[in-house]
């Protein structure tokens, strides 16, 4: 099987190359949050009082272990994409480049990836340890109350995926 | 009778969960290593070996399979021989609980208020009395992405069996990518509302190839998997030969009126053990 390797942030030159299906490496820094972080971003958009700047930016959806054994951060796997789907049309539309998660995606998602030349990737859900070793560097950003759930910067290296919604609207699913 | 402190079940608790967050169920190892043989569907072959190769690396460096250690929950028969001492049974469970999952995820919280409650407690416990000395504990760490695809049904007699196995194939149909495939389904079958969940939770500790003692059900399971199978929802949702591992049912009696079906999904990763503490050996003898 052959793997296409790939650097974060990808450009939309980059995403209109990918096909669904196609399996990735990626190096590069992602930002990494899931439901309550992104119920309160949300929240603070309509606020008019944005907490954060996405644009250009890739999103997991995943809420680590704690890191333990000289760890960086521990299992970092990733969760089910589709409690997103309330806040993909929206954040892609306002300049999010691409979203790692697992599972399938709702119509108004696979719409808003198509209308903004944007890719969806899963990651291997259940594949927490493998993950853990990809990431070099993470560090929390905003809303560390939050714990497992806060907003975090991480930086992996051979982190792998798969295509499973390309910038055509193709779904995997 | 002897008296068993519950601190002995807490310390055993403990261990289970270092161990189980770290090692999936033997069973269903050596199962996903036969998906992977088998599999010829170029992705879902990916995805197969990432989810081996993590199984692995997770078991021989102690490092938690799934960011997602789940909620506790623990069936515990007591024989009726025994007297539980010290702590409450749920409050030395708990202790257990906070105690192993310093190192891992926090997941649990209020309903309400979406405060986290930081120790990963309380734990689920399920309770019942036997003959004999022992305490027998089965454990489970259960993860949410594929509890949240589990149902249940209140179907009525005309609906029938017929639409009851409709419905548990549809489950898994409609689960699809979500629960992190390919799955096991424990199914509850009659009893009442609780009695079926409470069910389709308990057949999830049975071992992945085993046989149901009881023949129709026996059948029912090796028919359910076949057609689930058929689906090709594949590992991780990415098409391929096997969507489950296994589907394991419990029944009990039902009203005339009723047939609850409970469906209970877990993903691939499954963590649970069982222990017995011999009463005898373990405990310390009281006259009676």
């Amino acid at each position: 099987m052959s793997v296409i390797k790939l650097t974060l942030p990808l450009s939309k030159e980059a995403m209109k190359n990918l096909k669904v299906g196609d399996m990735v490496q990626l190096d590069g820094d992602m930002l990494v949050f899931r439901d309550a972080g992104h119920k309160r971003l949300y929240q603070s958009i309509l606020d008019g009082n944005q907490a954060f700047d996405y644009a250009g930016e890739t999103i997991y959806f995943m809420g680590p272990c704690p890191a333990r054994n000289g760890e960086v951060l521990g299992s970092a796997g990733p969760t089910t994409s589709c409690r997103m789907d309330k806040y993909t049309p929206y954040m892609l539309d306002h300049g999010l480049s691409a979203q790692i998660g697992k599972g399938k995606r709702d119509e108004a998602s696979i719409e808003a990836f198509k209308r903004n030349g944007c890719v969806y990737f899963a990651a291997i859900g259940g594949a927490g340890a493998i993950y853990s070793k990809c990431i070099q560097k993470a560090e929390v950003l905003y809303f560390e109350d939050l714990g497992t759930e806060a907003v975090r910067r991480i930086t992996v290296k051979d982190f792998p995926v798969v295509v499973a919604i390309d910038s055509q609207g193709k779904s995997i699913y | 009778m002897y008296k068993i402190d519950t601190q002995i079940i807490a310390q055993k608790i403990k261990r289970a969960i270092d161990k189980i967050s770290c090692e999936v169920e033997p069973s269903c190892r050596v199962a996903l290593k036969k998906a992977y043989e088998i599999e010829q569907n170029e992705t879902a072959k990916f995805a197969l070996k990432v989810m081996n190769d993590n199984i692995d690396l997770a078991a021989s460096e102690h490092r938690p399979v799934c960011q997602d250690t789940g909620m506790v929950v623990v069936f515990v028969e007591i024989g009726k021989e025994v007297i539980l001492a010290g702590k409450l049974l749920q409050d030395a469970v708990d202790e257990a609980v906070e105690e192993a999952y310093v190192t891992l995820r926090k997941s649990v919280l209020d309903p309400v208020t979406r405060i986290n409650t930081k120790t990963n407690t309380p734990a689920v416990v399920h309770t019942s009395y036997v003959e004999g000395s022992d305490v027998k504990v089965e454990i489970m760490l259960k993860g949410f992405g594929s509890e949240n695809m589990s149902k249940v049904y209140l179907l009525n007699p005309a609906q029938g069996l017929e639409e009851a196995k409709r419905l548990i194939v549809e489950t898994a149909k409609v689960a699809g990518s979500n629960p992190c495939p390919p799955v096991i389904l424990g199914v509850g079958l009659g009893g009442t509302l609780e009695k079926a969940c409470i069910m389709s939770k308990h057949a999830l500790f049975r071992k992945i190839g085993s046989n149901n003692p009881i023949q129709h059900l026996d059948e029912l399971e090796r028919e359910l998997l076949a057609k689930i199978n058929e689906l090709g929802i594949g590992a991780q949702g990415f098409g391929g030969k096997t969507s489950a591992l296994g589907v394991f049912i419990e029944s009990y009696p039902t009203h005339i009126s009723s047939l609850p079906v409970a469906i209970n999904v877990l993903c691939h990763c499954s963590r649970s053990c069982e222990f017995v503490i011999d009463g005898a050996k373990e405990g310390i003898y009281v006259s009676d």
